[in-house]
């Protein structure tokens, strides 16, 4: 009986429900969002962002942290929004580079042992001025393929929802429940016990990062989808987003412990309350001050089921 | 028995530095199947460096390494000391807690992959845990992380014993009852005796001399990292492995004066009572050493922890300090000085106006480097210099230079050799007497001798209430298992 509410099942439990009491409340302030429409236009900017935290949390999931992804986002988006359209296979080329330059990222920071927030603090100015290279001004134009894929219109279910769902349960599967993954998780949990088992943490390192290089490129493109020009400060912002993201999901700096499906849960909910403020018709100027407020609620309750755990 | 076609392993001449340390001076020692070789030495006489070496974690500065006739030496690592059978369970523990018990088992069996992975995994883990451990408890779902120090040991050593695709021909076990009770113990001395009676080849490094000379066929004994002394296990006592160890043999400290004389002339310090029901309550006096016996995670960390934070049921004057028992999640700074990871505990004194004085500090914690015998050149070294006795010795350091009048002690002698232990038994002996009272949980028998009153806890309960001189083996096992198990 008392298994049924333990406290590991609440804290689990935590971001969906915090989702879920966004969403009703939005949906009655604003009835008008329940439908087909209004869902894909308040969840359309979740799925970039989404997979920008699925990005951050590969990174937190080895005990590192990522400053530059907001960054490397922009940058992707710059290139995809100038060279993939224009010539194909010069952009993807570039694509598939940025991605083994964050591959070299975490080998150069595992083997000389850096800090990563120094590192990619460092690395956020040198995508933000490559990207200002690629498109000095806000402009380009989204590839078709690209734009038509983002704006798909399902039977039934917005395109949003599908992405979210999609990326949560692929990565889950791969992270989560592949032996592959359960190293990879590992290497967070305890590093010297996986190289006392014969695995090289320079290549889980490197993995990871790659991966996040992977889902950051996935996330520029399908921001550029959506907003069919770039500019180089387009996604700034998704660095605290991507981080605040995975931690609302249920994710932790460090130890490894991090959830595929509370970091989409956590961007979503960190979209929308975005337009939940906006329909409080909260002056702008207080929003960012409300989302904090909204991120310390959802972690304060965290740590007093935690706590009633410990004690249990 | 020593036909050559029986050796496993054969160490010619290992030996490696660090700095100016020789860990270890041009080590042999050969491994035959089928025997289990017990490993004994103080801490620092270069018992884990030389199971490090044969794991594959350590590269030997000289000499050569040889399993099953071949010479492994050029590019020895993890993964070749895998491949050839050689598992290792190490003293601080090297699960990772994040994961399931069953993702644990992936993590050193790479052959299990692919679809299916996990029920495999589940099963390998499963199988040896009742094997090893009848009556166990552990699910192979649970996250390590909420596992007991205990089960977590359990989980670690039934993984070294389980066979995928490669065979364990040589399991090294170093302190692996350190944090296991009597009975968990016993059975784990037991699979071994099995194992190696199938053909395996066993390595058991413990401080528990009963243990080794029980268990092992023959014994190393090591000191200043090499071996002084090696025989079958039947021709040692417990009295001449201490003696080859290098250490003053173990005698009865006479200095346990009677505790009747504290308890009737002496105030009472602290009251407290566990919250399980049906229990005694325990009251320490003024320049008592009061001992909390019974198997491991019976509740005796728990009220301990309550007593330090004064919490509600517990009546305590005074302030208390501890000693923290698990020295890598409790104790240590691990990125600090040994002189910082002692002067925090009494930061108060040094303080210049609202300004903390460093020398002052410093000098404090080389008073306590002589007084408690810290071995080490510098006190600004890392405290991760140190071999597991010494830091522990710092942690001691560290209750004892706080100004407090009770000190609460977490099973602090985990893993600490016998030369530390009776230094450490003395001081607290003697701090005792200048009119402090010492809270002492213990796990070994022979540190209840030193205290002058001993509960000893079952189910979170007390269940027995023994004066200095009440106090037996006997009695104390008696107590500690219920009548009808």
């Amino acid at each position: 009986m008392s298994a049924l509410l333990s406290p590991r099942l609440l804290r689990s439990l935590l971001p969906p429900l915090s989702l879920a009491a966004l969403l009703i409340a939005i949906f009655w302030l604003q009835p008008r969002t329940m439908s087909y429409f209004g869902l894909n236009l308040l969840l359309n900017l979740a799925v970039p962002i989404a997979l920008a935290t699925i990005a951050q949390m590969f990174i937190l999931c080895v005990n590192e942290l990522d400053l530059s992804l907001g960054g490397f986002v922009s940058l992707v988006a710059c290139v995809t929004a100038t060279w993939v359209h224009d010539t194909p296979l010069l952009g993807f080329a570039a694509l598939v580079g940025l991605i083994a330059v964050y591959a070299a990222l975490g080998a150069l920071i595992h083997l000389r042992n850096l800090p990563s927030i120094v590192v990619t603090l460092g690395m956020s100015f040198v995508w933000l001025g490559l990207a200002v290279l690629v498109l000095p001004t806000p402009g380009g134009k989204a590839p078709e393929y690209i734009r038509s894929l983002m704006t798909l219109k399902p039977f039934f279910v917005p395109m949003p929802i599908i992405a979210s769902v999609l990326i949560a349960g692929l990565v889950h599967l791969f992270l989560m429940r592949s032996a592959l993954g359960t190293v990879l998780r590992g290497a967070g949990g305890n590093a010297k016990s996986l190289e006392r088992a014969g695995w090289s943490i320079l290549r889980i390192k490197m993995t990871m990062f790659a991966l996040a290089g992977f889902f950051g490129v996935l996330s520029g493109m399908a921001l550029v989808g959506l907003t069919t020009s770039a500019d180089a400060n387009i996604a700034l912002r998704y660095t605290l987003l991507s981080i605040a993201g995975v931690i609302l999901g249920g994710g932790e700096f460090v130890g490894g412990r991090v959830s595929p499906i509370g970091a989409v849960i956590g961007a979503v909910t960190l979209a929308l309350a975005g337009s939940f403020l906006s329909f409080l018709r909260l002056n702008p100027d207080w929003q960012i001050g409300a989302q904090g407020a909204i991120l310390i609620i959802v972690l304060a309750l965290r740590v007093l089921i935690s706590r009633t755990e410990a004690k249990a | 028995m020593s036909a050559e076609s029986d050796l496993i392993v054969r160490l010619d001449g290992v030996a490696k530095s660090f700095g100016a340390v020789h860990a270890l001076d041009g080590v042999s020692l050969d491994l035959r199947a089928g025997e289990c070789l017990g490993l004994v030495g103080h801490n620092g006489a270069g018992k884990s460096t030389l199971m490090n070496v044969l794991s594959g974690n350590l590269l030997p500065d000289t000499g050569a390494i040889v399993i099953a006739g071949q010479d492994v030496t050029a590019g020895y690592s993890p993964q070749t000391a895998m491949q050839r059978g050689v598992r290792c369970v190490y003293q601080e523990l090297s699960l990772c807690p994040n994961l399931t018990v069953a993702e644990n088992a992936r993590i050193s069996h790479p052959a299990i992959a692919g679809f299916g992975w996990r029920r495999a995994a589940r099963a390998l883990i499963g199988a040896k845990l009742d094997e090893v451990f009848p009556g166990h408890g552990i699910s192979t779902n649970d996250v390590v992380g909420d596992l007991s120090i205990a089960r977590r040991q359990m989980v670690e050593i039934a993984r070294a014993f389980a066979v995928t695709d490669t065979p364990a021909r040589v399991v090294i076990l170093d302190e692996p009852t350190s944090s296991l009770d009597a009975v968990v113990a016993e059975k784990l001395l037991k699979h071994v005796r099995r194992y190696v009676e199938g053909g395996g080849t066993c390595v058991l490094i413990s401080h528990l001399l009963g243990e080794v000379l029980e268990t092992s066929d023959r014994i190393a004994v090591m000191r200043d990292g090499g071996v002084v002394a090696l025989d079958a296990a039947r021709s040692f006592t417990r009295n001449s492995l201490v003696a080859a160890m290098g250490s003053v043999a173990e005698t009865q400290t006479a200095a346990a004066a009677d505790g009747a004389v504290i308890r009737d002339g002496a105030p009472v310090t602290l009251r407290a009572t566990p919250s399980a029901p049906e229990t005694l309550t325990l009251t320490a006096h003024k320049g008592e050493v009061v001992g909390l016996a019974g198997l491991s995670g019976q509740g005796q960390t728990e009220l301990l922890v309550r007593v330090f934070e004064h919490a509600p049921g517990t009546d305590v004057s005074g302030n208390v300090s501890l000693v923290a028992g698990d020295r890598q999640s409790d104790g240590v700074f691990p990125l600090w000085s040994i002189a910082e990871n002692v002067s925090i505990g009494s930061l108060r004194q040094f303080l210049d106006g609202f300004l903390l004085n460093h020398d002052k500090a410093f000098e404090f914690s080389n008073r306590w480097k002589d007084k408690i015998g810290i071995r080490t050149p510098d006190m600004a070294d890392p405290i991760l210099s140190l071999s597991g006795g010494n830091q522990q010795k710092a942690l001691f350091a560290r209750a004892l230079g706080a100004p407090a009048e009770i000190i609460v002690m977490d099973d602090p002698m985990r893993g600490v050799d016998v030369g530390t232990k009776q230094e450490v038994y003395a001081m607290i002996r003697e701090e005792a007497q200048k009119g402090r009272t010492f809270l002492w949980y213990t796990t070994e028998m022979d540190e209840l001798r030193n205290c002058d009153h001993v509960y000893v806890f079952r189910e979170g309960a007390i269940v027995a209430d023994l004066t200095r001189a009440e106090m037996t083996e006997e009695r104390v096992l008696h107590a500690s298992f219920r009548a009808d198990a």
